[in-house]
């Protein structure tokens, strides 16, 4: 496992409510939830009841944003340290497990939060306790990546 | 209009990403590593977000429409099933082995590294899986 350095708090919390202000300014103007795992099936067609041409656009605004944030910031390198095979079955599991589950870190635990839902507050407390206790075993009990 | 504000709320989103470091996997498993050497950033990044969003999801209550569109479409609120329960435990499994979720996954894309290429490509089937599994009624 890497060490990174340690991030002051007020990065994440800046970027925290950059994230939470676009949410909440999507409902605000668009009224529609800015979940990405909703958004991305429903520009791939997989998802009733959305707006294609609004969830293409989101996601190219994201992919624009995350390009030009990059640019901007110096030397800080995205580390990925799962190896082929744990990636290919995460990107698996977070692909159905989104869909069964009907949302992602951001639909559940931003905006299902922001209301307060308690389908969003248990899912969220689900699919953290999963991942708390996935990176468990495996760094603690089987020792290896990620 | 609406689609210039999906446009602008996707990018404001994008580089909360970036700021917050969320886009690095690397953080977000050290977040998850409560036994190991854990680092907090999600958690701010978790409370930064619900302020505005929180705000914004009471404003909503009192409007009867969103600025710029006809209607609001917020998903009911159903009810708590098995659904939920298992897709939210298999997402979860997923995330702790990868350290990416469906936000940070596609944005990282923008970096064309392989392995970032290879999470989001076996994110789709997973998501085509379940469409092919539950086809939409």
């Amino acid at each position: 496992m890497s060490t990174l350095p340690a991030l002051p708090w007020i990065w994440p919390l800046a970027g925290g409510l950059l994230i939470g202000s676009a949410a909440g300014a999507y409902l605000l103007l668009a009224g529609r939830i800015a979940g990405i795992s909703g958004l991305l099936a429903d520009a791939a067609g997989w998802a009733r009841g959305g707006a294609r041409t609004l969830s293409v656009l989101f996601l190219s605004g994201l992919l624009l944003g995350t390009f030009v944030a990059l640019r901007g910031r110096d030397g800080t390198t995205i580390v990925l340290t799962s190896s082929w095979p744990l990636l290919i079955i995460g990107g698996l599991l977070v692909g159905y497990g989104t869909r069964l589950g009907s949302g992602c870190t951001s639909g559940h635990g931003i905006c299902g939060l922001a209301r307060l839902s308690p389908r969003s507050a248990l899912a969220t407390a689900l699919f953290m306790a999963a991942g708390f206790a996935t990176v468990y075993v495996m760094r603690h009990v089987l020792g290896g990546s990620p | 209009m609406s689609r210039w504000v999906a446009l602008l709320c996707g990018t404001m989103f994008g580089v909360g990403l970036v700021v917050s470091d969320m886009i690095n996997p690397a953080r977000v498993l050290a977040f998850l590593d409560l036994a190991g050497d854990w680092d907090p950033t999600l958690a701010w990044v978790m409370g930064g977000a619900l302020l505005p969003s929180l705000v914004a999801y009471r404003l909503h209550l009192r409007r009867n429409s969103p600025v710029f569109a006809a209607a609001f479409h917020v998903p009911p609120r159903g009810r708590i099933d098995t659904r939920l329960v298992a897709g939210a435990l298999l997402f979860g499994v997923g995330w702790g082995l990868a350290g990416l979720c469906p936000g940070p996954a596609l944005a990282a894309l923008v970096t064309l590294r392989a392995p970032v290429i290879g999470f989001v490509a076996a994110m789709l089937a997973g998501m085509a899986l379940h469409r092919l599994l539950h086809p939409p009624r």
